[in-house]
């Protein structure tokens, strides 16, 4: 539980030095935090395995550093260093590195989910047992045709898919009452002959419990689960977003308590963890992170003469001579 | 004698006996055959490598693409090239973007049966194939003949990145050719399929057979036609096409999707910004009609260029 919190606490630390550089304007794009989510992202990386698949959603931080994420690769995605994963040509949250099993979300929600159960096909052809996928989405991506298809085709396929919805209440502004109208989101699993469980977003412990079960169940008999966990996100949808549309009542209520916070307290009741060892965890991410983020704005920017500016995987099948591209740049690729 | 759809189904037997990481993915392509019989036996042949999929287009084309990104080389049957709308994100969105932002393949064939045959109607007779060339990473081809069918769906299945293979509804059946080529020709460049040098009609997939009835008909004219067919959409020859124009002088496209943009225009901008001085009249493109694609027969032959229409339009760009 230590190194749960502690990934934990290292995600809502690199969150808010990112929220941070994004007010002084240094990353370009949006940013998008993942405060009041941690406990459920960092309980499914956790649960997690070399040669599994996780496709995250936005407020996954800590989850991808619990999978194996490099802190690196976060920092470099956001300020579109050429040596992240994504080397300036996607940002912030779509980042991923499919040889390790970490796949780059598109911003179309619901849309990972086939990829998850693709990624497992192909395990299944190739004779690789034991393995499970995760994807993450939220309420609102439960709306979308593509969450349909994929679940059902996951259960057509009896394929270990992990679904695990963060039902944070919004999907952007959207409250739940205008997202769907089944009395709870578990409802839905019965129709594709799913199972599901539902979680306490706030409480890591619960989180860890029911992930694991869940990942080790589907790693011997597999087949799809869906988990619906609830909790509030406690920030905006982006930092763009003051977020002011979500309700007192809300905030206030068992839903909107900080699993970190939670997570702290619990550790230091059960005699795990000290204040003092609070405190220097705290001081060890800070400096991970500040140190993380002087490399990185070290580093070189994309250079758009120095792009190659091609799309496809067999260079001599890309378009040639094309003479309506700008030919500034077109001339560094030829 | 062999058909177009033949040489489609030989060449996913053969890809799937030489290669263990190809499979096929699509509806009612098990045991049934798909709709077409592209896959007539080939679940029995290949035991668990050819599965039918639910009606979810979405789907069907996301687990391509996770199982390309794990070491398959999925082939993806869309019943009809019409019903890839419903899965358009995951080609546009997710394939094809894969390779330039993680620098990782996602080898995958989409094969889309397309274009019109009469009775279709306006949701089974679309040509798609504008759409797709548009996006950046994919690879569009275009096969007119038996032989391109069979070596250009081999190629598609060994590229490392995403396919766009448009198959022709019309020729299925009506094409045939004596044997399948042994191997593949130059990837990715245009044909002449008839030279000449009064003028070029640029055309692909089922278009080139019509222009070739029109070349015949205008021999009898004394006016020699040449032919190119560009077999692949994208990347476009552009050589082929400037240098056909530079030996006629005069330019026809001819497409059978809708007009508004499109191969024919793309074809036409190309020639008019790199080949304009070799242009002896204003370059010439014919399309299907801007409405959906009709049902009736009547309907539908006049809503698509035949070598009636294609005749016409060649005799008008003569006078120009």
């Amino acid at each position: 539980m230590i190194r749960a919190y502690r990934i934990m606490l290292l995600a809502r630390l690199l969150d808010e030095k990112l929220a941070s550089l994004y007010r002084m304007g240094k990353i370009h794009g949006g940013v998008f935090l993942g405060k009041g989510q941690e406990a459920l992202s960092v309980a499914t990386g956790m649960a997690l395995r070399p040669g599994d698949v996780f496709a995250p959603l936005i407020r996954d931080g800590a989850g991808r550093l619990a999978f194996g994420e490099p802190l690196l690769d976060a920092v470099r995605t956001y300020l579109g260093s050429p040596l992240g994963p994504m080397r300036g040509r996607d940002g912030n949250v779509h980042r991923g590195r499919p040889k390790q099993g970490l796949l780059p979300m598109i911003s179309h929600l619901g849309a990972m989910i086939s990829v998850v159960n693709g990624a497992l096909m192909a395990h299944r052809f190739r004779n690789i047992a034991g393995t499970v996928g995760v994807a993450s989405i939220g309420d609102g991506a439960t709306s979308t045709g593509s969450f349909h298809e994929a679940l059902n085709q996951a259960a057509v396929e009896k394929l270990p898919l992990i679904l695990i919805v963060a039902n944070n209440r919004y999907a952007y502004s959207t409250p739940n009452e205008r997202q769907f109208a089944c009395k709870s989101l578990l409802d839905k699993a019965a129709g594709y002959g799913a199972q599901a469980s539902s979680i306490n977003g706030a409480d890591l412990w619960d989180c860890m419990a029911k992930i694991k079960t869940a990942v080790e169940s589907a790693r011997v008999s597999p087949q799809p689960h869906l988990l619906v966990a609830d909790l509030l996100r406690l920030c905006g949808h982006g930092e763009h977003d003051d977020a002011s549309y979500v309700l007192q009542e809300l905030k206030s209520s068992a839903l909107g308590r900080d699993c970190l916070e939670l997570a702290a307290r619990k550790l230091t009741s059960l005699g795990l963890a000290s204040e003092k060892d609070l405190q220097s965890w705290k001081a060890e991410a800070s400096s991970e992170i500040e140190k993380g983020v002087a490399q990185v704005q070290q580093e070189p920017i994309p250079d758009p003469y120095k792009e190659d500016w091609c799309a496809i995987a067999t260079r001599e099948m890309r378009e040639g001579r094309d003479a309506h591209q700008d030919p500034d740049t077109r001339a560094a690729t030829e | 004698m062999i058909t177009y759809l033949e040489a489609i189904r030989e060449a996913q037997a053969r890809a799937l006996a030489d290669d263990q990481r190809v499979f096929i993915y699509g509806q009612d392509i098990g045991n049934f055959g798909g709709a077409f019989k592209a896959t007539k036996n080939l679940a029995r042949e290949f035991p668990g490598r050819v599965i039918d999929c639910p009606i979810s287009e979405d789907a069907m084309l996301g687990m391509a693409v996770g199982a390309a990104l794990n070491g398959m080389r999925p082939i993806i049957e869309v019943q009809f090239a019409d019903f890839s709308t419903a899965g358009f994100n995951q080609i546009v969105n997710q394939a094809a973007t894969m390779f330039w932002r993680t620098q990782i393949p996602c080898p995958i064939v989409v094969r889309l049966p397309g274009g019109g045959t009469s009775g279709g109607g306006p949701f089974h007779s679309q040509s798609m194939e504008g759409l797709y060339a548009h996006y950046p990473g994919l690879i569009v081809m275009t096969p007119a003949t038996v032989e391109d069918a069979y070596a250009m769906l081999l190629e598609a299945v060994a590229l490392d990145d995403p396919v766009i293979f448009c198959e022709h509804k019309y020729l299925y059946y009506h094409l045939k050719a004596e044997k399948l080529p042994a191997e593949s020709h130059k990837p990715a460049r245009a044909r002449i399929a008839r030279a000449g040098r009064d003028m070029t009609i640029v055309a692909y997939s089922a278009m080139v057979h019509e222009a070739l009835a029109v070349a015949d008909e205008l021999a009898a004219e004394g006016t020699e036609i040449e032919v190119v067919d560009l077999r692949y959409v994208k990347p476009l020859d552009t050589d082929t096409i400037v240098a056909s124009v530079a030996r006629t002088g005069r330019l026809l496209a001819v497409g059978e999707s809708f007009p508004w943009g499109g191969v024919t225009a793309e074809v036409l901008a190309r020639v008019a910004t790199e080949g304009f001085a070799l242009l002896d009249a204003p370059p010439q493109r014919l399309n299907a009609k801007d409405t959906p694609v009709p049902y009736h027969p009547n309907l539908w032959a006049a809503h698509r260029p035949t070598a009636r229409s294609i005749a016409s339009a060649a005799r008008n760009l003569l006078r120009l």
